[in-house]
């Protein structure tokens, strides 16, 4: 028997009980659109966080201190104050390596007349802007000589400036105070997006020195300035991992550290990236996993149908088998109508899925939407575990077709 | 045509045997037509089961067209059923969810039949008097003409054998007349040969003899 008359068949038979084959369709249906749209989602998520994290910078490896220690009792890590500008300077013998900033953090409340906002401050170099891929969207960002006269200037990024100016335009060249000095705004950042942690318009930036000794107060260690995070590029990714390892052998040459006793971390942007994809990754399986339930339901149902089909038509069967059925011809019949039925769930499933994603993608979530990704695999996973879901659940009802005596599925009332 | 020797059927339900073919042999000629009558219980279904290759034999021989059927497995069944024997059964068993034509259609699918299976079946109705409702599903046909595409059904695969199952049995005494004629001309126009199951005396009549059997034996 050829396939195509199968299929003929089988949509023959499904369209003789079309309510009964739309109701195990939608089972399918609902399944298949849950998986679809999980992972669309999850995709989705796992691509605008990775946008985020490379809207960064590219290239970029981090050297933070690590834990304090003070009479045995273990702090967070970056408490240590370890890190100077020494260092800093130090790695700039480091092959390969483009840019280094060191950067100091602090934070506080700034006002503008009668605005004010608490935030990140961070004092940097200007090689920062170039490192962090910044643009400005008014005015100028730290020059050299601020940086060498600890100039009172600062650089807003642009939810800062919204805050207290109500927009970019306006900002440059007027005057704000910042924990009670005041500052002058030399530029305004071009806005990167990102939510949370991950935001760069909620901060401002400043020169270094002018955090060093206007605002945060200097520690020393060994004498020189000490620092938070040293922010460094390279001019590859393929560099990365071997500069990961240059650095810190300078850096434990410096510290007389070893492996396990280093008192600072080196950390690249591949490696954040990795852990939030293995993060994603895990979010979707997990959202993917639950939704494949649904289709396992649907699956059951298809069953269930086919079982009830099967005893329906006993006579049928017994017929076919007279006229010269042979056992897998009655066993390709009822697996194909069953794949069929999941097939067709199936597709449209896909499509339904799609509509979900579309949908959640319009839903503004904190400030930011979700772009639903559906993925080619996604679709492909979709339609293969459908019809696996077909081939699995109609596997017995269609043996049982297949085993009837014909003299006995003849006289079957 | 058909040679049967000494042919025993035993069912088993589950510790008591019954017997329900005890030692039947006879032989049926090519383009003969014979009857096959008995009360229920007498065998006469069982016989008719083996002799359409559906169920074997517990002892003895049974040749089709030379063939030794006794031994062959289900799929060597399957494909003999097919290419020799049509059947024709009281209650017609046509899918009603289809047209005739797909119906008639049905025995070539399994033959493997490519092109040409809807002359095929286009013929085999004109052949019963059908042309004119091979679009029409059975359930808007009566009852003869329902039992008329069976018997297209049957023939549609060029058999040796028709083996028709009580096939007035649903009918009107005149409609059964006509089935009972139409296959008696097909036996002629075509040598087909024709086994008639039947309890009705007149269809019985019809045959050019009848075997009649009790207790799973052929009464002399």
């Amino acid at each position: 028997m050829k396939l195509f008359q199968s299929i003929l068949e089988a949509f023959e038979s499904l369209n003789a009980n079309k309510l009964r084959s739309m109701l195990t369709v939608l089972g399918i249906v609902i399944g298949v659109a849950a998986v679809v749209a999980m992972l669309s989602i999850g995709q989705g998520a796992q691509q605008s966080i990775t946008s985020q994290i490379e809207s960064i910078g590219t290239n970029l490896i981090y050297v933070t201190p690590g834990s304090s220690r003070q009479a045995g009792v273990a702090g967070g890590a970056g408490t240590a104050g370890t890190l100077t500008q020494d260092d800093a300077t130090a790695l700039y013998q480091v092959p390969n390596i483009v840019a280094v900033s060191p950067e100091v953090d602090s934070n506080g409340q700034i006002v503008f007349m009668g605005q004010n906002t608490r935030t990140r401050i961070l004092g940097v170099t200007p090689d920062y802007y170039t490192l962090r891929n910044f643009t400005m969207a008014d005015g100028e960002f730290i020059s050299n000589s601020n940086l060498v006269s600890r100039s009172a200037v600062v650089v807003l990024g642009s939810a800062v400036a919204d805050t207290l100016f109500g927009g970019v335009i306006g900002a440059v060249g007027q005057s704000i105070r910042i924990n009670g000095q005041q500052f002058r705004v030399i530029g305004v950042l071009a806005s990167k997006g990102g939510t949370g942690f991950l935001s760069q318009d909620d901060q401002v930036i400043m020169p270094m020195t002018t955090v060093q000794y206007r605002l945060a107060g200097r520690n020393t260690f060994r004498g020189a300035n000490v620092i938070n995070t040293i922010n460094i590029q390279v001019n590859s990714p393929n560099a990365v991992t071997q500069a990961k390892t240059d650095i810190t052998a300078v850096m434990r040459d410096r510290h007389q550290t070893s492996a396990g006793t280093d008192d600072f971390t080196v950390t690249s942007q591949q490696d954040v990236l990795g852990t939030i994809t293995q993060v994603t990754n895990t979010l979707s399986i997990f959202l993917g996993g639950i939704a494949g339930i649904s289709l396992l339901v649907g699956g059951i149902g298809i069953m269930n149908i086919m079982l009830t089909t099967v005893s329906e038509r006993t006579r049928e069967i017994g017929l076919r088998k007279a006229i010269g059925a042979r056992r897998r011809d009655i066993l390709y019949q009822f697996l194909i109508e069953a794949m069929t039925l999941s097939l067709l769930g199936g597709v449209i499933g896909i499509f339904f899925g799609w509509l979900i994603g579309q949908v959640i993608g319009k839903i503004q979530l904190g400030g930011s939407t979700l772009t639903a990704v559906v993925s080619p695999n996604s679709v492909l996973l979709a339609t293969l575990f459908s019809m696996a879901v077909g081939l699995f659940f109609g596997s017995y009802p269609a043996m049982r077709a297949a085993r009837l005596l014909p003299v006995e599925a003849l006289r079957y009332e | 045509m058909l040679q049967i020797e000494n042919l025993t059927k035993t069912y088993h339900l589950g510790k008591v045997e019954v017997p329900a073919l005890r030692g039947v042999s006879f032989t049926v000629n090519d383009g003969e037509v014979i009857a096959i009558m008995g009360r229920s219980g007498s065998g006469k279904s069982t016989l008719m089961s083996i002799l359409g290759c559906l169920d074997l034999p517990t002892s003895g021989r049974y040749l089709l067209d030379g063939q030794d059927i006794s031994g062959l497995n289900d799929d060597r069944l399957a494909a003999i059923r097919n290419r020799k024997i049509g059947f024709v059964f009281q209650q017609f068993n046509l899918l009603s969810r289809t047209t005739t034509r797909r119906n008639v259609e049905m025995p070539m699918m399994y033959a493997g039949v490519g092109r040409g299976r809807r002359q095929r079946a286009e013929s085999a109705l004109e052949a019963v008097g059908l042309a004119h409702r091979m679009n029409h599903r059975p359930s808007e046909l009566s009852g003869g003409e329902q039992q008329r595409v069976a018997i297209a059904r049957a023939l549609v695969n060029n058999p040796a054998l028709i083996l028709a199952d009580e096939p007035t049995g649903n009918l009107d005494s005149h409609t059964g007349e006509e089935i009972v004629n139409l296959l008696l001309d097909l036996n002629k126009q075509r040598n087909l040969t024709l086994v008639l199951v039947t309890h009705d005396p007149d269809v019985a009549a019809r045959a050019l003899r009848t075997i009649h059997l009790i207790d799973g034996v052929i009464e002399q």
